[in-house]
Order: structure tokens, then sequence, then C-alpha cells
């Protein structure tokens, strides 16, 4: 009875796993044309993501051009430590760090702030004029930007002619050879081009605001300021808040493409950044294992700063993004 | 009494805050019309200055040099060619995963998901990625420019949350047609996404467009330099002497390396401006799909 039973049972699991794995078979092959379609985007990802992180092993080897990774012998930390000992190490963490926290201060709020405004114009037509124009910047590349920016702040450009004019300065001033500048210009241009882009997702947020809210508070007496602090703000906490951690998160990415076009072996004290020195060091001057290590340090940093922003927000409002 | 005086604070408001945007507008155009007027205006009269409003010495020189300069021109056809090709294919591709993607009976969904939820959050940086695009042998190739972004899954994310909204009704027509599912995707599924096909057109096409940085890490020949990158070496490097040397062959002089950097700027700007009030609708909407869903 017993080993009738036994019996029973092994001869029952290999056929219904059978069964199942040729029915998985018959689905797969049903649905062929949709998994050529799908595996094609697997393997992009594969090749495109997944070979360059398997690449950063690289960071605990010493890698040259002329050998393969294999090939590459093992020195553990070494870069790393390297890293921490490097003269340039404080300046780079100042400058992105520094430039960072003065764009999440500044720059953060400022389109809400313009949204804010904005939404208050009573004219549609006007107020839809305005969203064009502020747009405009976006479109534009950080190349003609920096075009742009090169001209103005050149000796004869015109912000040196304003200011002499005004009688504010005696001599003009090369703004993009002096250090002491490029933090405000970096972050001044960065204002210009994002603030109308920037704003797009707070008007959306505000457009679903009920307008029963605004008309009970009218009734109350309450001005146009409380109505934007009181009604208008709190309702785009949550879409402020998933904003403000994906800001946190990049405080360590600088706008590479920005400092890049504006920085120059004069301003070099102020501009260079940890996405630049990676750039300088691993290109321009073959250091590929050590820049893997400072591009690796600086990517688990931006994942653990990701996950705080993203509890601490949670704990505070309850709204977080995932 | 009281309504009055509410009105007044009102009016006030309101005027202050018309005032506010309209400076704001100024800010915003006022560096790109100093640009556009500098470029129209003979090169050497231009570098005394002043020139704030419209053109001094009105002449279109630094443009007859900018179109008749072979460099300029060549990167001009490299930046059109990648910009299309590049837009064209990304979309494809990226739209074509994303509705396999969003078959629910895709056997392997789940782990394809997760695979790409974790690109988002992790890469290997720019190292690994400079190693991998010379090991398959993409330096100084055009296709640089295309395959290695053909996909975005943060696109992917979008064309997803567009294809969950199409009537399934749609396919299932086509499939008792006897119709597979690549021609389903061709014929049945393109058709009815173009809005979030010109969202996602707009935004690849004005990175492909703007982009120098894949034209200066990858490429050293020339003549595959986009216009973007020749832009970056002329600014950012103030190695201005591919202009120069255009401009001193030719019998004018009135042309500077400046005026005729400011005039390329604006041949490059140009196509996106004008295209881009038409295009607006499209990318307020695009945006809005993509925050939704984060």
């Amino acid at each position: 009875m017993r080993a009738n039973l036994s019996y029973d049972v092994s001869e029952m699991r290999p056929m219904s796993r059978k069964d199942k794995i040729l029915k998985l078979l018959k689905q797969f092959y049903s649905q062929r044309y949709l998994q050529v379609m799908a595996l094609l985007g697997v393997a992009w990802m594969f090749i495109f993501n997944y070979i360059p992180m398997y690449g950063v092993i690289i960071a605990f080897k010493e890698f040259s051009i002329i050998r393969s990774v294999a090939e590459a012998p093992w020195v553990g930390l070494d870069h790393f430590r390297a890293f921490l000992d490097d003269d340039e190490l404080p300046s780079v963490i100042r400058n992105t760090l520094g430039m960072s926290l003065i764009k999440l201060v500044i720059g953060f709020p400022l389109p809400i702030v313009f949204a804010l405004f904005l939404n208050e114009l009573r004219s549609l037509r006007f107020k839809r004029a305005v969203q064009t124009v502020s747009y405009l910047p976006h479109f534009l590349s950080w190349v003609i930007l920096g075009g742009i920016l090169t001209t103005w702040l050149a000796d004869v450009g015109i912000i040196n002619k304003v200011l002499l004019a005004l009688g504010w300065i005696d001599a003009p001033i090369s703004y993009l050879a002096e250090p002491q500048y490029f933090w405000s210009i970096v972050i001044a241009s960065d204002i210009w081009k994002e603030l109308g882009w920037s704003a797009i997702i707070y008007l959306a947020a505000m457009a679903g605001v009920s307008p029963e809210m605004y008309e009970a508070s009218t009734i109350d007496g309450a001005g146009r300021f409380q109505k934007m602090w009181y009604i208008t703000l709190p309702s785009i906490k949550g879409t402020i808040t998933i904003l403000f951690i994906l800001a946190v998160s990049g405080v360590l990415n600088s706008n590479f493409d920005q400092i890049l076009v504006l920085k120059n072996q004069l301003n070099e004290s102020a501009s260079n950044v940890i996405d630049v020195y990676v750039y300088e060091t691993g290109l321009a001057s073959g250091r590929y294992s050590y820049a893997t290590a400072v591009g690796l340090i600086k990517s688990i940093i931006a994942l653990i700063l990701l996950l705080i922003a993203n509890s601490v927000t949670k704990k505070i409002n309850g709204h977080s993004l995932f | 009494m009281l309504t009055k005086r509410k009105t007044a604070g009102e009016a006030l408001f309101d005027g202050f805050n018309i005032l506010g945007m309209l400076a704001i507008c100024f800010i915003t155009l006022y560096p790109i019309w100093y640009v556009l007027v500098n470029s129209f205006n003979d090169g050497q009269d231009a570098m005394r200055g002043g020139i704030y409003w419209w053109p001094r010495a009105f002449s279109m020189d630094n443009y007859v040099e900018v179109f008749k300069n072979p460099g300029i021109m060549t990167a001009m056809g490299v930046t059109v060619a990648k910009t299309l090709v590049g837009t064209a294919a990304h979309v494809f591709f990226t739209a074509m995963v994303a509705y396999a993607f969003s078959q629910r009976e895709l056997i392997g969904r789940n782990i394809y998901l997760l695979m790409g939820t974790f690109t988002l959050f992790f890469s290997g940086g720019l190292i690994p990625f400079y190693l991998l695009i010379r090991d398959l042998g993409m330096l100084d190739n055009f296709m640089v420019y295309i395959i290695p972004f053909l996909f975005s899954f943060f696109d992917l994310i979008i064309f997803m949350s567009f294809f969950r909204e199409i009537p399934g009704a749609l396919k299932e027509a086509a499939k008792i047609d006897g119709a597979n599912d690549f021609s389903i995707f061709t014929r049945v599924i393109i058709p009815v996404s173009m809005p979030v096909i010109a969202t996602i057109s707009l935004f690849h096409g004005v990175w492909q467009w703007n982009d120098y940085f894949v034209g200066m890490i990858y490429i050293n020949n020339m003549d595959l330099q986009p216009i973007q990158t020749f832009l970056f070496r002329v600014v950012a490097q103030s190695s201005s002497s591919q202009i120069v040397a255009a401009a001193g062959g030719g019998v004018d002089r009135t042309v500077t390396s400046q005026s005729i950097k400011l005039a390329t700027m604006v041949v490059t700007t140009a196509p996106i401006v004008f295209a881009y009030p038409f295009l607006q609708k499209y990318f307020v909407k695009g945006l809005m799909i993509g925050s939704v869903k984060g």
C-alpha cells in the first residue's frame, strides 16, 4: 500500500513538470514574435547597461589599455585610497557640493514661486504666452548658451559695458577667467535656462486644485497671497516632495554639459567637479581604473542619498517616490 | 467699502504680477535677440560693441561665410543625419520593446521589467561605457550616435503607460485576422500612438540635435563631428582656427571669427526655435505622462 502510494507520486511529479514545461514552451512559441521584440530590448540592456556595470570591476584592478580586463591584476581598494589621499579631493568635493547645494536652495524653490505667480494670472492667453517664452531656453544647447555667455561676459561684452556706464566698476572684469565668479555664473545661467521648464510640472499639479476651494476662501476674505500659501502650495506638496527627493539624490551630479563649456584653466579651482574630474583623469590622462573608482564612489553615494531622502520625506509628510 | 478696497489690492497684485512676468520674458528673450542682431551686423564694426537693439551696419556676410565654410556644412550634415536616423531608430526600437513589455501574457515580463528598473538607479559610469564602445569598434564610427542610444527605459515607461490606454479590442480584431504581434505593433499600435510618438521624438530629437559630448569623446575624425561639437571646440576651447581659416581665405575681410561664431550659433539654433511652437502641445503632454508614472 505504502509502496504503491510512493510509486504513484513519483510517477505523477515528472509528468506534471513535463506538462508544465511543455505548456510553457507552447505558450512561448505562440508568443514568439512578442518574445523576439522583448528580447531585443533585453539584449540591448544587457550590452549597454549591464556590461558597463560589470566593467566597474576595473576599479579594483590595475587596468591598462594594452591588456584585457581579465588579465589586469587585482589591486583591491588601492584606487579608492588614492582618491582619498588626492590633493584635489577637497576642492573637487567643495565645488561639487557647493554648487549643488546653492542650486538646491535657490534653484529648486524658484520654479515653484514662478509657477505660483503664473497660476495667478487672469488672462489665459497671456499666461500661455509667458509659458511659451519661458520654455524656450530649455531647448537651447549648453554650447549655444556657452557662446552667449562668453560673448556677454567678455572684457568688451555687454555686462562690462553696462557696469562701467553705471560706474559700478572702474575697469572691465574677465568674469570667466576669475574663479570667484564661476559658481554664480553656473547657477544664474542654469536658472535662466530651466526656470520655465521646471515650472511645467507644478503648473500641471496646480491645474488639478478644485476651484471651489478658492471660492470658499474668497468668501472667508482670503487675499491672493493667503490663497497661494494656504491652498495652492499645500495642494502641490506631493509633487514638490517627489522632485525634492530626486534633486537631493542628484547633488553629486553636476551639470556636466554646462560646466565643461564654461570651465577653463584660469577658473579651474572653482570649476573642477566630480564629473569633470572623472572625465579628465579617466579619458584625458588614461587613468581608467582610478577614474572608474571615483565614479563608483559617486554612484553609490547617490544611491544612498536617494534612499535617505525617500525615507525621510516619507516620515515627514507621507509622500515618497517608492 | 470693503469690496472696493479689496479690488484695489487685487488690481495692484495683478499689475505687479504682469510687470514681473514681462520682465522675465524680457530677460529670457533679450540674450537671444542680442546674438541675432550682432550676427546680422558687419563683423569689424561689431567689434566696437554697442549693438544692443538693432544692427548698426546690416550685413549678411557672416551667413554667407557660414554657408560657404565646408567644415561647418559637413558638421551640419552630420547633425541632421544623426538627428533624423537616431530619432527614428530610437522611437521605433523603444516603442517596439515597450509594446512587448506591456503585454501581460509575456513570459518573463517581471524579470525584464526588474532588469530595466535597476538601470534607472545604477549605472557603470563613463569609463566602463567608453571601454565598451571602444571594444565594439564604434569609435570614429557614425553608428556611435545611433546604437548606444537606441533604447531608454525611461522612455519605455512613458510608452507603456500610453499603450495601456489602447482598447484591447483593436488588437484582438487584428489577431483574428491572422496578424502576428509584430505586424499588430506596426499596423495597429503605431498609427494610434502618434501623440506619444511625437512627444518622444521631440525629446530625443532635441537631445540628438543639441548633444556635443558623444561627438567630443568618441569621434576624432573631423568629418564625423556634429555642429554642436564643432561649436564646443570654438566656444570652450577657443580654438577658432577652423573658423578663422575659413574667414581668412576670402577676399571679404569684414567678417571676424566672433561674427561667424554668432552666425553659426543662429543657424544651429534656428531649426529648434522654428519647430518649437508647433511641438509645444506634445512636450507638455509628454511631461505629464512621464510625471504621472513618477
